[in-house]
């Protein structure tokens, strides 16, 4: 009997400890973003890191400003956002309202399949297929821009925007429909005046999430915008993300050097605006309050 | 009934779900070799009652409990380890709960968990609570297959079995009739009149006329609170309180 | 009969939803189409057990193969027993209090951090910290952190979608704590936790940004021979192909994204199946 007591109180011991891993993984991910990149700002200030117009981390001395990095991703982000909101919401409302059971069924199996795509899979095709239908379209001397980026990036928000929407319909209770068509408003009319508003909350939770994902993507991003690290002045001009620096130039750094610990600085900017977007959006969806 | 040994005894239990009062102050024996009754209508305090005796409302966060249950003369809370007490005092529920695992790995439940794990030991144990619970005939050709196949009223008696395995010494019944048709129905009653023999045994039910039938003794709740506890002919025909006699013939009328 | 305004009006609404559907999905099955009919042509035994030749311009991706499906196996290893436990943890023992909403709030954010920035993470943890190199030992690691959060939240449903009834009568049967998760809960939430995690750990298979300074290397002559050797992965090799090598033949990298795609569409169709045989077979 002590024997099961002792092994009982080894898995539990367990059982907790997994519990809050969760919390652990998240400290230390900030822990060792911090470690990395804090040792940056030995050589380089904050302000000049934020909002210096230069990123030229291979020059002698390096200049190690990210604003151009910065506008990049806000530049793709805004662009792949105003084209997959409204596209992503359009959809979300036809599958979870409007479309009969099996069509439902097949179109849901149609966002799974798109979440199911590699980043890197979708960035190929956009590389060989999207790429130089841009350039032909807007007649440009190149494709890899950002406005393909946003396209690509619009995709790949689409499956996190529809499902948390869908599910946000989802919760609006029956009831409120009926209500609604038993006065004799249209289908419609019941969607925009009715469901819209009582889902309000999940679908800014849909919306944000959907940004979230935006903003971190890395390798589609990386493949399609041309990758100059120059201030953005144009939708139909190269761009360079803040992952996509990462991604790229991690694999050149010394450990250890200026441009090294650069990217990790640019690492704790990216974890900080997920970090942000993530709280805002599950403060949508369940309040402020501990659930009691 | 002149010296009959108490098995269990109630002393001013007061039970609260969440601040509210679920049940107050009450106080009662059951006999060994009884079948008590509990009657009274929804929310009256009858299941409550039942769940504190072999503690399964600990299970729930917002429950408190004031007084004392005496089982065997120890009390639950300082004497007993719970889960020798909950093999002690088994329990079948309102509507019939088989895992959805085999009629054999049903009944041997809680032998393995009490570390019975000799195959011809088991085996043993569930030919003979099946035989207990009278369904020994129905199911022995087929102890393999799952016990969700089974009819509704074969299930309740399958929960009868499984806790017998255990051989407890108390068995609680919660409303166990309360979605079976009428001949289930009788041979459940049938069973409890046997297992009375052997166990003590109290019976939770929304059915007068089933208290009636099998029953020793009656015990009548009203919104928490024990009105009256007495031989079941005399609850039937002469309650002392108003409100018992109320309740019957409501039921009867 | 004349329809009225608000009809005309529903009626080019829905028209219009149900365009923006089409603009969604109809890409998706044109990629799909993209990559099996010019994938496929390449696509044969030989590919998918040779030994890359030529600087990876012929030969076949049999290494990238091995190579993910090593960091998929380390990535369950790890991941696949914290996200139980964790998921039990918060299933059935978390009360309702600031410890269990502060979990919440970092699962959710575990599953909103970058890719690119795990990938950081796991190089200044897992490599360099505790040095264990680029290799798969860091790259399975940096994977199983990652799905963390998704085998969790799947978890978590199939064990609270298990009866309470289950729970009471094993408690009511003696049986411990423990003994009630390990016997009466977990066998029935396995399916679904099963489904969550092939779904998850799938996804994982097809991440690049995670593995680029954990694990991947651009080209090895052999197969890796203990984990913390790099290995190489079939989706940083089709970045590779696509991006870094010149002059690589498009047929080879379409038959490498469509061996990508297979794969997580095949574990994916797995995952549905076991969904929908137990969803059959559930008795309650």
């Amino acid at each position: 009997m002590s024997m099961r007591r002792y092994y009982e109180f080894v898995i539990e011991a367990l059982i907790f400890a997994s519990g809050i891993a969760s919390i652990i993984f998240v400290l230390l991910i900030f822990i060792f973003l911090l470690k990395e990149g804090l040792m940056l700002f030995e050589h380089v200030g904050v302000f000049e890191f934020l909002f210096g117009k230069y990123w030229y981390p291979i020059s002698e001395p390096p200049r190690l400003g990210i604003l151009p990095l910065i506008l990049g991703s806000l530049w793709v982000t805004f662009g792949a956002t105003v084209i997959s909101v409204p596209l992503g919401i359009a959809c979300a409302i036809f599958i979870g309202e409007i479309a009969p059971g099996w069509l439902k069924e097949v179109l849901k199996a149609g966002v799974e399949l798109l979440a199911a795509i590699p980043s890197i899979v979708l960035g190929f095709i956009g590389l060989v297929t999207l790429v130089p239908m841009v350039k032909k379209v807007f007649g440009l001397p190149t494709g890899l821009t950002a406005i393909s980026g946003s396209i690509m990036l619009a995709f790949m928000a689409m499956p996190t925007i529809v499902s948390i929407m869908e599910d946000a319909l989802n919760a609006v209770p029956r009831g409120y429909r009926e209500g609604s068509i038993a006065m004799g408003a249209t289908q419609w009319q019941t969607i925009r005046r009715i469901v819209l508003p009582s889902a309000s909350s999940g679908i800014i939770a849909a919306v944000m999430l959907g940004i979230g994902r935006v903003v971190g993507e890395t390798m589609a991003v990386m493949m399609i915008t041309g990758n100059a690290a120059v201030i953005p002045m144009s939708f139909f001009a190269p761009v360079r993300t803040m992952t996509a620096t990462i991604a790229a130039e991690m694999g050149e750094t010394v450990q250890g050097s200026e441009h090294y610990f650069a990217l990790f600085a640019i690492g704790i900017v990216l974890f900080a605006i997920t970090f942000v977007i993530n709280l805002l959006a599950d403060f949508a969806l369940h309040g402020k309050q501990i659930r009691t | 009934m002149v010296d009959v040994a108490e098995k269990i005894q109630v002393k001013n239990l007061t039970v609260t779900y969440a601040g509210i009062p679920a049940l107050r102050s009450a106080n009662f024996s059951v006999y060994e070799n009884e079948i008590l009754g509990i009657i009274g209508p929804a929310n009256s305090g009858k299941t409550t009652c039942l769940r504190t005796l072999n503690r399964l409302n600990d299970l729930d966060p917002r429950y408190r409990f004031e007084g004392e249950v005496l089982i065997d003369g120890k009390d639950i809370y300082r004497r007993w380890n719970v889960f020798e007490l909950r093999k002690k005092v088994g329990m079948v529920f309102a509507l019939p709960t088989p895992l959805p695992i085999s009629i054999f790995e049903n009944l041997a439940y809680g032998p393995r968990r009490d570390g019975v794990h000799s195959r011809k030991r088991l085996q043993e144990i569930v030919e003979q609570s099946l035989k207990s619970a009278f369904l020994w005939d129905e199911v022995k050709d087929r102890l393999h297959e799952s016990a969700m196949k089974l009819s509704g009223g074969q299930q309740q008696r399958l929960c009868i079995a499984r806790t017998l395995a255990l051989e407890p010494e108390v068995i609680l019944f919660d409303e166990p009739c309360s979605g079976l048709d009428p001949i289930s129905t009788a041979k459940i009653e049938d069973a409890m009149r046997e297992l009375k023999r052997r166990y003590t045994l109290i019976l939770v039910t929304n059915n007068t006329k089933q208290a009636a039938r099998v029953s020793d003794r009656v015990a009548f709740f009203l919104m928490g609170e024990l009105v009256e506890i007495d031989q079941t002919q005399k609850i039937f025909t002469v309650p002392k309180d108003g409100r018992t006699e109320g309740y019957i013939s409501g039921r009867y009328g | 009969m004349k329809l009225g305004n608000a009809q005309v009006e529903q009626k080019i609404v829905f028209f219009f939803l149900f365009l923006s559907t089409l603009i969604i999905l109809i890409p998706v099955i044109l990629v799909l189409i993209v990559i099996i009919s010019r994938g496929s042509s390449v696509l044969n035994w030989a590919f998918l057990t040779a030994m890359p030749r030529m600087g990876m311009r012929s030969g076949g991706i049999f290494p990238t193969i091995v190579g993910t499906f090593y960091l998929v196996a380390g990535t369950l290893v790890f991941a696949l027993p914290i996200g139980i436990f964790s998921a039990i943890y918060l299933s059935e023992y978390s009360k309702r209090n600031l410890l269990t909403r502060i979990i919440e709030l970092a699962i959710v954010n575990l599953a909103g951090v970058p890719s690119v920035v795990y990938g950081l993470f796991g190089l200044g943890l897992f490599v360099v910290f505790l040095k264990f190199g680029a290799s798969i030992l860091a790259g399975s690691l940096t994977l199983a952190v990652m799905v963390l959060p998704v085998i969790i939240t799947a978890s978590r449903e199939a064990l609270q979608s298990v009866p309470r009834s289950f729970r009471e009568v094993s408690y009511s049967l003696g049986a411990t704590k423990w003994q009630t998760i390990r016997y009466a809960v977990l066998p029935h939430a396995l399916p679904g936790i099963l489904t969550g995690t092939i779904l998850s750990v799938s996804r994982a298979a097809g991440e690049t940004a995670p593995i680029l300074f954990t694990v991947a290397a651009f080209y090895l002559p052999r197969l890796p021979q203990s984990i913390f050797d790099q290995a190489m992965a079939l989706p940083y090799h089709l970045y590779v192909l696509s991006t870094q090598v010149p002059n690589v033949r498009l047929e080879l990298q379409y038959g490498t994204a469509l061996v990508l795609v297979g794969l997580i569409v095949i574990a994916n169709l797995v995952a549905v199946i076991i969904r929908s045989y137990f969803r059959a077979k559930k008795q309650w």
